[in-house]
């Protein structure tokens, strides 16, 4: 897969403890669910599952399960994840750029720099519900609107730059085989 | 300058219909969150709080919504549709797209002033059902099956006037009769027709076997993607199947409609709209397209140069196609 940080970054992760990490993304997921509040609504029937958001390039993976008031979200480490409702693998930067939409995760999938496992219902319903969360860093970090426009500047910027070091499928993508 | 052709675009969320009218669509089309429209996918389409929200802001930008209602309706359901009808005429439709006759008999008694186009779902491909359902009921855009040449077209819009014609442009590609097709009910049970879900992905599996995608819809499989091909999301008519000790796609291939050489011949034909599938796909596609067919609608319309190079790459690594509108078997 195109994008992965580079193993001797990944490795020197997987030293760290994790619950840091869960901390904060655990803080950074109730933001956006608050300001999304229609977000678990439009993942209808699937709200409940099990997800495993797997970034492949790195040593651990996200166990969510995004219920009507709020997602349980654990961080553990890849050897010792439990088995899921669906899984959506993809290294992290790409797994980002799904969620701020500089990626069309159709695209991702027919490139193969995407992979589901599971409920395909679930991943559909979970990733057409991030599509129209319609996230910026600025949301997720919870910042006030003052600082939302030059900080999600600096953030894309940042992330472009990233993307293209770390050679990341190009960003948007109509390109890919279409269902009828 | 000639008429610009409208550009009509894909949304199955409110964001994506945000974007789309922000690229420059001249309308949006889109549905209810419910088995009355033919993209009744997870996560997708507009609850009926949205869809007014949606309305309003497409209006405030100048752009119209196309509200799709576009499924048949199912015996002892109909109250679904009905409801359906009136909670988008209410919404500030600027038309509704619909296929079953009995829908299109009661949305044009009840809401006489309401304008009204019909499906693709509903298949009309000869000059007889196009004038039934403009003089019966005041259809006034009629989209195309996708199974017409160019010149057949033109002679259909010249008969079909004043009733228009919207053919698509850019997508995914059915050339099958749409709204009649049972292969992916046969496989799931559930219909692409009457309950929005071609290939329902409740029916969708995808397995690794030794770096091979293996896809299949229910319990059928319909596809081996090895590791260095692209992937697709698997329909039954795209399949790859062995016959006669031959494998091959056996119904369709998997191709992609790509008419961007057309645009300048069907605008000449008088063709009204230009139609761009994927309500499916996300934001950066949707921008991404939107944006690079209204440039060469522009261009099109002040007699400038189109982009060709540009909407080609649209497609690029891809296998793409003008579909039957250029039937070189024929």
């Amino acid at each position: 897969m195109r994008g992965n940080i580079p193993p001797v970054i990944a490795n020197a992760a997987s030293i760290l403890p994790l619950l840091p990490l869960e901390m904060i993304v655990r803080r950074l997921l109730a933001n956006a669910m608050a300001a999304r509040p229609s977000f678990a609504e439009r993942l209808g029937e699937h709200a409940g599952r099990s997800f495993a958001i797997d970034p492949v390039d790195c040593p651990f993976v996200f166990l969510m399960r995004p219920g009507r008031n709020k997602a349980e979200l654990r961080v553990v480490r890849r050897n010792e994840a439990p088995g899921t409702d669906a899984r959506i693998a993809a290294p992290l930067l790409v797994l980002l750029g799904m969620i701020d939409g500089t990626y069309d995760g159709d695209a991702l999938f027919f490139s193969r720099d995407l992979v589901i496992e599971g409920d395909t219902g679930a991943v559909l319903a979970l990733r057409n519900a991030i599509e129209n969360a319609d996230l910026d860093p600025s949301t997720v970090l919870a910042l006030p609107k003052s600082l939302s426009g030059p900080f999600n500047s600096v953030a894309r910027a940042a992330f472009d730059r990233l993307r293209r070091l770390l050679d990341a499928p190009e960003e948007s993508g109509p390109k890919g085989a279409f269902q009828s | 300058m000639r008429a610009v052709p409208e550009l009509v675009c894909p949304a199955g969320t409110p964001a994506g219909l945000r974007v789309a009218v922000e690229a420059g669509a001249h309308s949006v089309y889109c549905g209810f969150r419910d088995e009355t429209n033919a993209r009744n996918f997870p996560g997708l389409n507009f609850d009926r709080a949205e869809m007014r929200e949606a309305v309003a802001f497409a209006h405030e930008h100048g752009a119209k919504v196309l509200i799709a209602l576009n499924t048949f309706m199912r015996a002892g359901s109909l109250e679904v549709w009905y409801r359906g009808v009136d909670d988008a005429v209410e919404a500030g439709a600027d038309a509704l797209i619909l296929a079953d006759v009995a829908l299109i008999d009661y949305a044009r008694r009840t809401h006489p002033k309401q304008r009204l186009h019909l499906s693709v779902q509903a298949a009309a491909a000869t000059p007889e059902a196009i004038a039934f359902y403009r003089d019966r009921y005041g259809i006034a855009r009629v989209v195309l099956p996708r199974v017409l040449t160019v010149e057949e077209i033109a002679r259909l819009t010249a008969q079909s006037a004043p009733c228009e014609t919207e053919v698509f442009v850019f997508g995914g590609l059915c050339v099958m009769a749409e709204g009649r097709c049972m292969m992916s009910s046969y496989a799931t049970g559930k219909s692409p027709n009457m309950t929005g879900v071609c290939s329902p992905p409740s029916h969708v599996t995808y397995r690794d076997e030794g770096g091979a995608l293996i896809a299949s819809v229910g319990g059928f499989t319909v596809e081996r993607f090895e590791n260095s091909e692209p992937a697709g999301y698997p329909t039954l008519c795209k399949g790859r199947f062995s016959a006669r000790g031959i494998t091959s796609h056996l119904f369709e291939d998997p191709v992609s409609l790509n008419a961007v050489e057309l645009l300048p011949r069907l605008a000449e034909i008088g063709v009204t709209a230009f139609k761009i599938e994927g309500r499916q796909r996300g934001r950066a596609y949707i921008a991404t397209v939107v944006k690079a067919f209204r440039r060469a609608i522009d261009a099109l319309a002040s007699g400038g140069k189109i982009d060709f190079e540009e909407l080609r790459a649209l497609t690029e690594g891809q296998r793409d196609t003008v579909g039957a509108y250029r039937k070189a078997w024929r």
